[in-house]
């Protein structure tokens, strides 16, 4: 059977397509993998070929007590700006989704600053903010930063749950005799949950691995970007690839959760 | 208390509390960032001013708009390239790929690392593209080259591999959303009209999906605008961006006022980039009813 123009047409920009594709996946990936691979590989540096399998870039960065410090710092500070973020960004979404109010188009494109405009404006505006009010920089301006900028993240989550919600529920339980509490602790928040937990993860992993914000509001203090990033100052090393292997990971898994959670979210 | 007034206070403090926290920790820097931008540097510090120094330097130093030129000709490029990248395999994942799990799979494997540290994405380039790095000892070893090479890093070309690696998910995500949108029937329309598949492409397909485009484009351009990192660890020593020079100013130069004017600078342009693609979107936007 002869092919007609358009059927060779098709086969060809399909064979061209799948190409394409696959280039654009491997261009994606081989950047996480050689970092992974060389996180493993037994040379100070970073070329090929590869020398063999060691631990002991792990070995070092775990027995690197500056890295250790800093993580902790980055968990400190990742964990109470989720929180803070968490409550703030709820209550904003119930507002705008809930209560009308004077101001509240200007209050909404506010809220959403953050996501559109570069990290290095939240951050440089806010220390310009505790400059004039004489507030010296700790992780906890960094934190006050991170909530500010991750609000935006959580109100577009949970408010695009709530215009789906089925307010008949919240009335029946009403209906039935339960307090405007009860009704939100056993009715309404159970409805949030995989919209909450899911910002909360996404919230979490993009404070852990912040720069922009904090490289202006931290004091003395480092959080594990900001090490890893003063220490590239100095060159380069497996250990940062060791790190950076256990981050890559931790975060991948947490993201694809927290997007499967959004996803369930937005099909509830 | 009567229940209309209690309920009254109850709204009252549900709204107030996020409202208080954008008005201390957003709205209120804003205000004091743009003031300090007519403020005037003194050693050690600056005084309180209202003078249009700052301002007059950008537009007069050629150190100032020559940066910002770069910087927009880079975030320009690296838009294109994101582009190029990301279009096919939009197209791909939503024409091509039959299975809706298989589908739903390899966009989050392409949305996932858009939230994974950037910068350690921005550090594996710097070690894949070093004069002692990664690409060059493969073609050393290979036989490709007798001696490593140091035109891979420090230069555009870096900064515009560095960005557009970072970024390209940024690109695909609307794009993919466009694409999914278009009915098939349309495609189909034109197909029984006899028009080949490279020209259903050109005058269905891509038009119907320009939002979508717009739309990465503009999220490249003004994440590109704000990026210092990959400029740190990839662009050399002649590789600042207008995000470089702001950070400078906090740091080492230690010029507030002239870092403020130049933020405000890099607001106003973001967010003429951002509206005038809310125009462009609204305006080539086809109601499919």
């Amino acid at each position: 059977m002869k092919l007609s123009r358009s059927q060779i047409q098709e086969r060809i920009g399909d064979k061209l397509l799948s190409l394409m594709a696959t280039g654009a996946m491997l261009f994606l990936y081989i950047p996480v993998l050689v970092l992974i691979v060389f996180s493993f590989n037994d040379n100070r540096s970073l070329t090929l070929p590869l020398r063999g399998f060691t631990l002991k870039w792990y070995e070092k960065f775990l027995s690197n007590t500056d890295m250790l410090t800093a993580i902790g710092n980055s968990l400190y500070v990742a964990s109470v700006a989720t929180v803070i973020t968490i409550v703030i960004g709820t209550v904003a979404a119930f507002a705008l989704d809930r209560v009308v109010f004077p101001g509240k188009t200007v209050f909404r494109r506010l809220v959403l600053l953050p996501i559109a405009l570069p990290g290095i404006i939240t951050g440089i505006s806010m220390l310009n903010m505790f400059k004039l009010m004489g507030i010296n920089l700790s992780l906890e301006t960094v934190i006050l930063g991170h909530a500010t900028g991750l609000v935006a993240i959580v109100v577009t989550q949970v408010f695009a749950r709530l215009q789906r919600f089925n307010r008949r529920i919240e009335e029946a339980s009403s209906d039935l005799g339960a307090r405007p509490w009860q009704t939100f602790c056993y009715v309404t928040l159970p409805n949030l949950r995989s919209a909450l937990i899911g910002s909360a993860l996404l919230s979490f992993t993009v404070s852990f691995d912040e720069i922009p914000v904090t490289f202006f509001l931290t004091g003395r203090d480092n959080t594990l970007p900001m090490y890893i990033y003063s220490t590239l100052r100095r060159g380069i090393t497996p250990e940062i690839n060791a790190v950076g292997t256990v981050i890559v990971v931790l975060s991948l898994g947490l993201i694809v959760l927290s997007v499967y959670l959004l996803r369930e979210s937005a099909k509830e | 208390m009567k229940e209309s007034t209690r309920r009254k206070i109850t709204s009252f403090s549900l709204v107030s509390a996020p409202f208080v926290w954008i008005l201390v920790f957003l709205f209120i820097p804003y205000i004091v960032m743009f003031t300090y931008s007519f403020y005037v540097k003194k050693y050690p510090t600056f005084i309180p001013a209202f003078e249009f120094v700052n301002y007059i330097a950008i537009v007069s130093d050629p150190q100032y708009y020559q940066i910002l030129f770069r910087t927009a000709r880079i975030a320009f490029m690296v838009a294109g390239s994101a582009l190029l990248i990301a279009y096919p395999l939009a197209y791909f994942l939503v024409f091509k790929i039959r299975s809706d799990k298989l589908r739903a799979a390899l966009y989050m494997a392409v949305i996932v690392p858009l939230w994974v540290s950037y910068l350690l994405r921005a550090y594996t380039w710097k070690t894949i593209l070093g004069s002692e790095g990664i690409l060059n000892s493969l073609l050393v070893w290979s036989g490709f080259l007798d001696a490593p090479t140091d035109i891979f890093l420090y230069n555009q070309f870096s900064m515009v591999v560095t960005l557009t690696y970072i970024f390209v998910p940024f690109m695909v995500m609307p794009i993919y959303m466009a694409l999914e949108k278009i009915p098939g029937s349309m495609v189909e329309a034109s197909k029984d009209l006899g028009v080949g598949p490279f020209r259903t492409f050109l005058r269905v397909t891509l038009p119907l999906s320009m939002p979508g485009v717009i739309a990465g484009a503009t999220f490249t351009i003004c994440l590109t605008f704000g990026d210092f990192v990959a400029a740190f660890l990839v662009g050399g020593p002649n590789g600042a961006m207008i995000a470089t020079i702001i950070q400078s100013q906090f740091g080492a130069t230690l010029n507030w006022p002239l870092g403020a004017a130049l933020s405000i600078v890099m607001l106003v342009i973001v967010l003429s980039i951002i509206s005038l693609s809310d125009r462009l979107e609204r305006s080539g936007h086809i109601d499919l009813g």
